[in-house]
């Protein structure tokens, strides 16, 4: 275990945290101003990264790509409100989890008839696509670098927009008390439709952040939305403050976990052992963390004070 | 949509005359079609009344604590994988060496170890997933369910995520188990069994206070009941009876893979359940055959049958309340 090894796992972590808080930031609003629980979450991931793929192969830009694929995963979030999600709030959350499951299947198999079943790699500009020293003898993908810093500006301007705006305002109190934000006159249906638009344009971005290393592929999300589900289970379901420490400590902790632990391992078992155990450790090293902060306080880090 | 159902005659099935000659009937359907298929020598669809058999003990054990208790649960489909893998790991070592002491074909070892495996980590994870409530507990199990897919995934020595073939069903003394008739009837038996058993605990006394926490969960412990351990009691019964489900499966398919314990699975399991109808203990079964029709069908139309199949399942979510037993139900009602 080297220090440049470690600084490195680390600072990819970091990374993995802040695609992590850009979904769970979506899944947290919808939850603590609707109470709804949006599976097909990962399913906007998929579809920004899509849109953000295809319009920069046809531009020959990334930057147009990033541009233009935003307002698209909006759009697509607002229709799929529109249509599906708005006749749901009434209901109980089993009815959310069946329905947003079936629209899982439904984006699956639209995006391989719209896009392929291939998957589509997005090409960086040069100056992107290179290594940057961070330190002396220390190399690190300047893309990743910049996801670390654009993830961190939208977290602050998210900080800003929930805690310095008009939207904001009300976000935070249909967060607290729905029924009385809309018997203050505040339409409260057009406030969940752009909630949602939002939810969708955040974790469209992750997606289309994530496009270039990875490719845009069918059913990308399904994956990462369960982490982002341990994400804000970990961090209170309902509290962004939750949602970003908790995003960044499993992303930290998945990382260094699949990085580091069979050299922890060895310290304490035979190497064979070690080999065979840490794999299989590594891979549930969320869900045992998850488990244990759960066992300590069930309603996770910071749950929001009313609900 | 709970009301109703609960007020309706759902809760004890024998005096329900729509729902209960519909029943009897599917399941005398069930007993003798199957015979009729194989001695005209259809394999393909004794293979699929095998499998309808498997999942509708399966999704019979989910609606206990989905339907009954409240309790939605999203990683059912990783019980199915313990008690497969407890099917292909000893079989596995009976072939290839290795790990002695659970080498072995012996279908009695196989069904205990899925038992007993599948009871330990219902009990392990139930206890945590418990505490919490609503949409908490969906997505904890859900947690739970991926990171047994994850830790399976991860087991390079039993195929990892290319799964595992298993060369040959357990052995039951006076069985010939490789026989297709002879499994499915195993099946069928078992099914029986699960519904029975489900049909008794349902209406228990253990059953009454399972679905009084549902109803009003503050209430039963004003009355003196520690819901808590009620309620893990009814999960790691159900996770019990999944994981004997998993090993049915595992014998059957004779190819396992993580995959089948994937969130997907469990979501499937769930659909069933609220397609059939979660009111009732047979809903479930219904809601299963519904499934691998509309599977079957819509597949021998396009390759591409999960986007029909997912609109149905939001067409199903908005507008089928109480699920197609839900249906029987009110027809029945009107009757009377």
């Amino acid at each position: 275990m080297d220090a440049s090894l470690v600084l490195i796992q680390f600072l990819n972590g970091m990374q993995l945290g802040v695609l992590l808080f850009l979904l769970a930031s979506g899944l947290t609003l919808t939850f603590g101003i609707m109470d709804f629980v949006n599976l097909a979450h990962g399913s906007l991931y998929m579809v920004g990264a899509f849109f953000c793929a295809s319009i920069t192969v046809w531009t020959g830009s990334f930057f147009w790509g990033l541009l233009l694929a935003l307002p698209c995963t909006a759009v697509v979030g607002l229709a799929v409100e529109l249509i599906v999600i708005r006749n749901l709030y009434a209901r109980d959350h089993l009815d959310h989890v069946l329905a947003t499951f079936g629209l899982i299947l439904v984006f699956d198999k639209l995006a391989e008839l719209i896009w392929g079943a291939e998957g589509i790699s997005v090409p960086l500009p040069a100056w992107l696509d290179g290594q940057v020293t961070i330190l002396p003898d220390i190399v690190f993908p300047t893309f990743r670098l910049v996801i670390i810093l654009g993830g961190l500006m939208v977290v602050a301007g998210l900080y800003w927009l929930v805690s310095h705006t008009r939207l904001g305002m009300l976000i935070r109190a249909g967060a607290s008390n729905r029924t009385m934000v809309g018997a203050l006159g505040i339409d409260i249906q057009t406030l969940f439709t752009a909630v949602f638009a939002l939810g969708a344009v955040l974790a469209g971005l992750a997606g289309m952040l994530i496009a270039p290393i990875t490719e845009a592929s069918i059913g990308m999300g399904n994956e990462i939305i369960i982490t982002a589900f341990v994400v804000i289970i970990v961090g209170g379901i309902g509290s962004m403050k939750g949602a970003f420490v908790a995003a960044l400590l499993i992303g930290l902790i998945d990382t260094l976990g699949r990085s580091f632990l069979d050299d922890l391992f060895k310290l304490v078992m035979s190497t064979e052992a070690a080999e065979t155990s840490a794999p299989a450790i590594s891979a549930m090293l969320i869900y045992i963390i998850m488990a244990i902060i759960l066992a300590i306080r069930p309603q996770g880090l910071f749950p929001p004070k009313v609900r | 949509m709970a009301e109703t159902s609960m007020a309706g005659a759902a809760r004890t099935p024998f005096n329900l005359t729509v729902s209960n000659w519909f029943m009897l009937a599917c399941l005398i359907a069930l007993a003798v079609v199957p015979v009729i298929i194989h001695v005209t020598g259809n394999a393909f669809w004794l293979d699929i009344a095998t499998r309808l058999v498997v999942l509708s003990i399966a999704a019979v054990s989910l609606n206990l604590i989905l339907g009954f208790g409240g309790m939605v649960s999203f990683g059912h489909a990783a019980y199915l994988g313990i008690g497969a893998y407890a099917v292909g790991i000893p079989t596995y070592h009976a072939l290839f060496g290795e790990f002695d002491a659970i080498a072995t074909n012996s279908g009695f070892f196989h069904v205990v170890l899925a038992v007993a495996l599948s009871a330990l980590f219902a009990l392990i994870t139930g206890a945590i997933c418990l505490r919490t409530k609503g949409v908490y507990f969906i997505m904890i199990t859900m947690a739970f369910g991926q990171m047994i897919f994850y830790l399976f995934v991860s087991l390079e020595t039993y195929g990892a995520d290319d799964g595992l073939v298993i060369t040959s069903r357990s052995e039951i003394p006076g069985i010939n188990t490789s026989n297709p008739l002879a499994f499915y009837f195993i099946c069928y038996g078992s099914l029986l069994a699960a519904l029975y058993l489900v049909h008794r605990i349902v209406n228990s006394r253990f059953g009454m206070v399972i679905q009084g926490a549902k109803g009003n969960e503050d209430r039963m412990r004003s009355l003196g009941y520690n819901t808590y351990i009620y309620r893990l009691a009814a999960y790691v019964i159900s996770g019990t009876i999944c994981g004997y489900a998993g090993a049915l499966l595992g014998n059957f398919t004779s190819f396992i893979s993580p995959e089948m314990m994937d969130w997907a699975a469990s979501g499937e399991l769930m659909f069933m359940v609220i397609l059939g109808g979660s009111s009732s203990i047979f809903g479930p079964v219904i809601g299963a055959a519904v499934f691998l029709l509309l599977e079957q069908v819509l597949s021998s139309f396009t390759i591409h049958w999960t986007l029909p199949f997912g609109i149905i399942l939001i067409l199903t979510v908005l507008f089928v309340k109480g699920g197609i037993s839900g249906l029987l139900e009110r027809l029945g009602g009107r009757d009377g």
